[in-house]
């Protein structure tokens, strides 16, 4: 890893520049440390001083832990020594109401653990599913898929940017983040009808095609798009009080990273150079031409950057995905899996019995197992199927990557500021529904 | 932005090549060479491999599991850096073994591999933590013995994750377990009503109890007569 850095900070109290806007100062930061600004606290605190130590109770209710997480923190004075994180307010049991469901029945289901991904869960789901019923899916619907995904990771990195900046004190690109996130909660809904919990994708196809237009609406949004990125960047990139806050907590070394299994953003900011889309691929990502933007020094100022440019690099994935998407069916033709068109199987007999085997019965995958990852936007997800040849699964089992990556949390804030571990729970960008499943 | 690129993995002398994006297992590329590997290191633990979808399991005694994760670590030629997930799977079928699934991940070279080991049902359900080789399996672990009650020997920290401490109704995703509990709705609703959450919380982590005991003399009394706070 690199060990300094440099970041141009604008800092009102230098006054305007010359050209009338703030004046940019270069901060040289070494090995994760800000040296000109907020020092972050010395890595070992010192446990000789007088008095005793504080155990302060963050959550479970508590906006900045972003969902019912909570936290038990020891503190000597301001400095956190330990900190034990407790989960499993919301654990509802999806995994075990999973192997009483048809794998179609499933897909409910993942919109409501990841949910700010949930189209992006659906289409991770029967990727799954579909290796264990051996399915290959149509052109069109890959292309689709392409495009659910990326405008899920859209959506939650605009969540998470929007969160984290109310967390360190912004409120305007909270605001920001959230309008266009709006705009493609209204695409969403133009396609799959719902917005939040989308249901979007079925083994073997998808819910509905994109209806007439759509594909303009999403040209549009990807024109506009890239301003909105560019103006919260302006706004806190070079901010000094952002870069004040966020620089050098957390941080995590590529060793440490891989061995406590971070994955995504989080893995990326500490400069390990693996994506799902790119080292495993899936939905023919490899032919897409996008980079995987990786950081120097693995703190939350990284994590940030890194989740800025993946916004970029999604509306690259985007356009490519728009200018390919071919014309033809999006299911796959056969009726053992995919339900007959409604009229149909009101009007003809054997569509009919199709129809009420797939209903009554559900599709049966062959005896076997299958774990497929997708890069979600937290990182690596991907549901492990073992079916014994019914139509519903043994064991349906979530690989909830921000679950792996908040167990890093006692590493990441021992040793630095109460006021820092919101910063550093916000970079981790967890979702509780995904945690406590 | 220039601040971006790649600082890992970078390949070592000696590593073996890393398969290229088309050429992973499932892709019809060659199968993962792990496996064979594996079993001539470790010829007495492991039982064999099947290849299912094109991802590669490794059946293995579930004792040597740590020996075998921290050699696949190591090795040059294999470097499972990466542990991915940490699971169990029980049968419907109530005669078969239940399974714990470790899923690796070379991240250098592009492979992925499934050690499964078998547990019988009798004995007490059993495996060494592979803790000591992957920081990541901590909460993993957790999980699995939270809802399979399979003990991981060797975990720093082996409690309950999901569900609370003082949780008795055993383990949630054993088949035994029926999906709306052990108790009705109820009857659930009357223990927990009846729980005592001062005695649940261990005194190392916050000491409820002891937070108790700091309160004000009146506060203390109230709350002690089982008057609600707050409403």
């Amino acid at each position: 890893m690199a060990t300094t850095r440099t970041i141009e900070v604008e800092l009102s109290t230098t006054g305007m520049g010359a050209d009338g806007k703030p004046r940019r100062v270069p901060l040289v930061t070494q090995g994760g440390e800000g040296l000109a600004l907020n020092a972050p606290p010395a890595a070992e605190p010192d446990f000789d001083l007088e008095g005793e130590h504080m155990l302060i109770n963050i959550g479970p209710q508590h906006p900045a832990t972003h969902g019912v997480l909570r936290l038990v923190l020891e503190l000597d004075g301001e400095t956190v020594v330990r900190c034990i994180p407790h989960v499993g307010y919301l654990h509802c049991g999806f995994e075990k109401i999973g192997e009483y469901r048809q794998y179609n029945q499933i897909i409910p289901w993942t919109d409501r653990e990841d949910y700010l991904n949930s189209i992006g869960n659906n289409v991770a789901f029967v990727l799954g599913a579909e290796r264990l019923f051996g399915i290959d899916i149509t052109e069109r619907c890959t292309v689709l898929r392409v495009i659910a995904s990326e405008l899920s990771r859209i959506i939650s990195h605009l969540v998470w940017l929007g969160t984290t900046c109310i967390d360190i004190g912004a409120f305007t690109p909270f605001l920001w983040a959230f309008q266009e996130r709006e705009n493609v909660y209204n695409l969403l809904e133009g396609w799959v009808g719902a917005r939040l919990t989308t249901s979007g994708t079925r083994v073997g196809g998808m819910a509905a095609d994109i209806p007439d237009g759509w594909i303009d609406g999403l040209k549009g949004f990807l024109r506009t798009f890239p301003k909105t990125i560019d103006e919260c960047d302006r706004m806190v990139t070079r901010n000094g009080i952002w870069v004040g806050r966020t620089v050098g907590l957390g941080v995590m070394s590529p060793e440490e990273a891989i061995n406590y299994g971070l994955s995504g953003p989080m893995l990326r900011a500490s400069g390990v150079a693996y994506d799902v889309r790119k080292d495993f691929p899936y939905l023919d990502y490899e032919t897409y031409d996008f980079d995987v933007p990786v950081g120097s020094q693995g703190d939350v100022y990284d994590r940030f950057l890194v989740r800025m440019e993946e916004l970029r690099q999604s509306v690259r994935i985007l356009e490519q995905a728009v200018k390919r998407l071919p014309d033809g069916p999006v299911n796959i033709d056969d009726p053992r899996i995919i339900l007959p068109p409604k009229a149909k199987a009101t009007s003809e007999m054997e569509s009919m019995i199709h129809h009420f085997k797939n209903v009554m019965e559900g599709p049966r995958p062959p005896i076997g197992e299958s774990y497929v990852p997708v890069e979600s936007p937290k990182g690596e997800k991907g549901y492990y199927f073992v079916s014994d040849g019914t139509s519903k699964p043994v064991r349906w089992r979530i690989r909830p990557p921000s679950y792996v990556n908040l167990s890093a949390i006692p590493k990441m804030v021992e040793g630095h500021l109460l006021s820092d571990v919101i910063a550093i729970n916000a970079s981790i960008d967890i979702v509780m529904g995904e945690i406590d499943r | 932005m220039s601040a971006f690129h790649t600082v890992y993995p970078a390949t070592a002398p000696g590593d073996a090549t890393p398969a290229t994006q088309r050429n992973v297992p499932n892709r019809g590329g060659t199968a993962n060479p792990s496996a064979a590997a594996l079993a001539a290191q470790f010829p007495n633990a492991v039982r064999g491999h099947e290849v299912v979808n094109g991802e590669t399991t490794v059946f293995i005694d579930a004792a040597a599991v740590a020996d075998m994760v921290r050699w696949l670590h190591d090795a040059p030629d294999h470097r499972y850096e990466y542990l991915s997930d940490v699971t169990a799977v029980e049968y419907r079928d109530f005669e078969r073994e239940i399974e714990v699934v470790w899923h690796l991940r070379s991240i250098r070279l592009r492979r992925f591999l499934r050690l499964k080991a078998r547990l019988a049902k009798g004995a007490p359900l059993s495996v060494p933590s592979v803790w000591s080789v992957y920081k990541g399996a901590d909460w993993l672990e957790r999980e699995c013995y939270d809802m399979f009650g399979i003990t991981f020997e060797g975990h720093p920290d082996l409690r309950r994750i999901l569900m609370w401490e003082g949780y008795k109704e055993g383990f949630p995703l054993r088949k035994d377990f029926p999906m709306r509990g052990r108790f009705s709705r109820s009857e659930q609703l009357k223990n927990a009503l009846a729980a005592n959450p001062e005695a649940r919380y261990s005194m190392e982590e916050l000491t409820v109890a002891d937070a108790f005991a700091e309160l004000p003399e009146d506060m203390k009394r109230r709350l002690a007569g089982g008057e609600k706070t707050g409403e």
